[in-house]
């Protein structure tokens, strides 16, 4: 685009991110600072993502962006519509066909390759903000690793409700030392980050932090013996696809409780029902 | 005596600006025994316990820990994540304030169960059932395991932090003030169960205390404190019974006058 | 049907840009804003966007202004999103607000100092009452012009640091920090929190400000000086080795002279928080004064018990593009994370129910 470097950023600034992103992957789950730039989008509407991907964009890269795993929702289409934009690249919704992925909320289904790079957008990702807001205690206790805390809100949970109560951004336990947030993604995703042949990303452009799981890296969802991880979904199949193995969304159809479950990823429904 | 000492203090100095609140100050407790360090307010013995228990960094002295390998390790000098982990399992803590040590809006068993959660537990039934027990033996009913601490007495919450505290079986326990706060008959009450579970669990401790009496239910050994220095140390009786330092004598008619 | 609705993404942007447009330029019967006239006739606007976007144009600051319908910190937020693709030539040297063009100065502290109180174009003590003449557009009256050149006006925190009643500011040539392009770390060093002061939302500043007055961090303020004027902007270019003029800007400043400080060790004296603002912008500069002395706290020895203290708390929240955002992106799709919440829901429920049943 006219007046701008290509995918927006200035090389230097891409030069910065991507030495943050390398330290990121060198230590697996660490949360690196790094001297984010104010974007033209809004702050939590993905800036961080976005940073991420046009530091590892080049020419020949092929991006598809999703929200809530969906190619076609007014954020995901926003940001595709950008890069095609500023950078002039192929975009696609075909997950199979994407060299870099860009997600909000979602996993996509499909398995994804080693010459793949999923890009999370993350709101939060200091995972244990709720148990200590401080930013500096938190760093320590990363530091030394002192997670009984986040165990506590487990026990807690399951003293008072029989279940883990953590239906989304379930932290997990990344190359058995950081404890991370997948971001804001359904536990049901969780089994994916695990040992997943692509390289995974994560940008919070407001908190000005990157962290990665290298690919084939350890994941692992916090849970206790006696009461393992489990993922859950909703209970059928999807309305247009008939799936029963993918994440659904629910959609009202009425206002006297009629209701229809379709997957929540647009592209492995479509290519489902085809 | 033959066995080491499980730890040892020796010539530790601290000071707040032109005020010593440590001067030259040693001493050592040997596995299973209970020592108290006596004084008045502003005497060092709190500051005495944040050196030992590695809290805070002397200006010279050091403070020799023996770990459960036998290895000696030298407490300021350890790796801030090795000390850590003897914060949360080899010792203990109990805090005047339960406040310090309790999360009052997690269950009683949350609370015990997060020492043993920071040590890698990950079975949910043997930490509660673990947690129950705990309670028990700090004669709080255990159908209570899933009340938070801010429903508690002050007592309670003494006695629970004690539960949280000893969950780990630590071989060293640091105490101050335990009773502090509390109505005599709750303090009678905490002492008579302290002195029973360190007993029955062969816990050393260092006890810091500004009231004889605990000194004297709790601890065979004693150190007096004034001014930053350690002036008198003996036997609990021979120091309370027949004190020899002008101090020590003042410290004890002191108290026999109330 | 719902679902059919949340497709055709690309068109409905398309669609509430174009209605957007067409909605910000108004009855097309009524002239059109120029950003002239914003920019002359709305300058406390154009300084506080300038401000809130660490940039000083007042032409785009106006057009920011026009384009974001009078949003403020919409029209902050686009002027930094501009100011981050430009290049950087260099640094000015540091301001000499000393030797500022005052148009302004007062201190509360003195009845009177050298060079004189000067109120300037204030409004401080104006009626607030409604003036309807201006609905006619009447031309303003004359203003009357000082027939004396102003003498030389020395810093009052100078004068009283001369006589070592002011703590001393010890002198750094360190590089200051700069929060556009490195991740603010904490604990964060004074330049830092000044920068991240500098920009924040003057509505957080005011209200952070206002909170240490009234018990929550409290340090006993004296205003001991406001001054507003214009100060020239030096540069010393590579290829020539010595300081030219390229431009001057009009500053507020404003100087805060708290309770006194010291004890055994140190001999008492007041201590200062400093606040520095784009234009004619009083309660900014002394709001951000006020702060900068709150989070000094630690420092200086103080308890830290209220939020205005506390400079992670202050720093992390002070930025409106950030909280504005943040708080928005509420409002995008969030359905996937509310199923499976509500799946959670249900699941407890059911088993709860199933319990009660046996």
């Amino acid at each position: 685009m006219r007046g701008y470097n290509f995918a927006y950023l200035d090389e230097q600034t891409k030069r910065m991110i991507r030495r943050a992103i390398l330290k990121a992957v060198a230590i697996p789950g660490h949360q690196v600072p790094f001297g984010g730039r104010e974007m033209p989008l809004p702050y939590g509407w993905g800036t961080g993502g976005i940073q991420v991907t046009a530091a590892i964009l080049g020419p020949q890269d092929v991006l598809k962006v999703i929200d809530q795993g969906a190619d076609d929702t007014t954020n995901a289409v926003s940001i595709r519509r950008f890069f095609a934009r500023v950078a002039g690249i192929a975009t696609t919704t075909r997950t199979t066909e994407a060299s870099v992925i860009q997600t909000r909320h979602r996993i996509p289904e499909t398995k994804l390759r080693a010459d793949q790079i999923l890009v999370y957008q993350v709101p939060q990702p200091e995972p244990l903000y709720r148990l200590e807001p401080s930013r500096v205690a938190a760093r320590r206790l990363h530091a030394l690793a002192e997670y009984g805390a986040m165990h506590v809100r487990l026990y807690e949970d399951i003293a008072r409700l029989g279940a883990v109560a953590i239906s989304y951004d379930y932290p997990v336990l990344v190359n058995r030392r950081y404890i991370t947030s997948p971001s804001p993604i359904p536990a049901f995703d969780n089994p994916k980050l695990h040992r997943m042949a692509a390289l995974q990303l994560f940008g919070a452009g407001r908190e000005k932090r990157i962290y990665a799981i290298p690919p084939y890296t350890e994941v692992r969802s916090l849970d206790f013996e006696d009461h393992p991880f489990r993922p859950h979904r909703a209970d059928g199949a999807c309305a247009l696809c008939g799936a029963r193995d993918s994440y659904l969304d629910e959609v009202l159809t009425d206002d006297r409780g009629g209701r229809m479950f379709v997957c929540s990823d647009t592209d492995y429904c479509a290519g489902r029902a085809a | 005596m033959s066995t080491p000492p499980l730890l040892r203090a020796e010539g530790l100095c601290l000071s707040y600006g032109a005020l010593a609140a440590l001067d030259q100050v040693g001493l050592a407790l040997w596995p299973g025994e209970v020592l108290a360090v006596v004084g008045e307010s502003g005497s060092g013995k709190t500051s005495l316990l944040d050196v030992l228990s590695g809290r805070r960094t002397p200006d010279a002295g050091t403070v020799l820990y023996q770990d459960e390998s036998g290895a000696t390790r030298e407490v300021h000098a350890m790796a801030a994540p090795l000390l850590r982990r003897l914060h949360r399992s080899d010792w203990g803590f109990v805090h005047q304030d339960p406040r310090e040590s309790l999360r009052m809006e997690i269950s009683a068993g949350g609370n015990i169960g997060e020492r043993l959660m920071e040590s890698g537990r990950r079975h949910y039934g043997a930490i509660r059932a673990t947690a129950a027990h705990w309670l028990a033996e700090v004669e709080i009913d255990p159908a209570r395991i899933d009340e938070p601490p801010r429903r508690f007495s002050g007592g309670m919450r003494q006695r629970l932090q004690i539960a949280r505290a000893l969950v780990t079986h630590p071989r060293l326990l640091f105490m101050d003030e335990p009773t502090g706060g509390l109505d005599v008959s709750v303090q009678a009450r905490i002492l008579d169960l302290l002195r029973r579970l360190v007993a029955r669990h062969r816990i050393a401790a260092v006890l810091v205390t500004h009231d004889l009496g605990v000194a004297r239910l709790l601890a065979q050994r004693i150190a007096v404190m004034r001014a930053g220095r350690v002036v008198e140390t003996g036997l609990t009786d021979q120091v309370l019974d027949d004190p020899l330092h002008p101090y020590s004598q003042l410290l004890v008619s002191a108290v026999l006058r109330v | 049907m719902a679902y059919v609705a949340v497709k055709g993404g690309e068109r409905a942007i398309d669609a509430a840009h174009a209605w957007r447009e067409a909605a910000r330029r108004g009855d097309p019967a009524v002239p059109a804003l120029s950003t002239a006239q914003i920019a002359g006739q709305l300058g406390r606007a154009v300084e506080r966007v300038m401000a809130e976007a660490s940039l000083h144009d007042p032409v785009l600051a106006a057009l920011a202004i026009r384009q974001a319908e009078g949003d403020l910190i919409e029209a902050a937020f686009l002027l930094r999103a501009f100011r981050t693709t430009l290049p950087r030539f260099g640094a000015a040297l540091p301001l000499e607000t000393g030797r500022m063009a005052v148009r302004r100065r007062v201190s509360a502290i003195f009845k009177d100092v050298p060079g004189g109180q000067i109120l300037g174009p204030t409004t401080d003590y104006t009626h607030r009452l409604l003036d309807f003449t201006l609905l006619d557009d009447a031309p303003p009256p004359a203003a009357p012009r000082a027939s004396d050149p102003v003498e030389a006006m020395p810093r009052v925190a100078e004068l009283l640091a001369a006589e070592g009643l002011l703590r001393p500011e010890p002198a750094s040539e360190v590089t200051p920090f700069d929060l556009t392009r490195e991740a603010l770390a904490h604990p964060a060093p004074r330049d830092a929190r000044l920068q991240g002061l500098a920009r924040g939302d003057e509505g957080f500043l005011l209200g952070m400000g206002y909170s240490t007055q009234r018990g929550y961090g409290g340090s006993h303020p004296f205003a001991g000086e406001i001054r507003m004027g214009a100060v020239s902007v030096e540069l010393v270019p590579d290829e020539l080795g010595f300081p030219i003029d390229i431009g001057e800007v009009v500053l507020t400043e404003c100087q805060m002279v708290n309770q006194f400080h010291g004890g055994k060790t140190e001999p008492a004296c007041f201590t200062a928080g400093y606040g520095l603002a784009f234009g004619q912008a009083d309660r900014r500069a002394m709001a951000m004064a006020l702060l900068d002395r709150a989070m000094q706290a630690e420092e200086l020895g103080e308890a830290v018990t209220a939020p205005a203290q506390n400079p992670e708390f202050v720093l992390a929240h002070a930025d409106n593009i950030e909280a504005t955002g943040f708080v928005e992106h509420l409002k995008l799709p969030h359905y996937v994370d509310f199923q499976s919440e509500a799946e959670a829901v249900r699941r407890l429920r059911a088993a709860a129910l199933a319990k009660a049943a046996e």
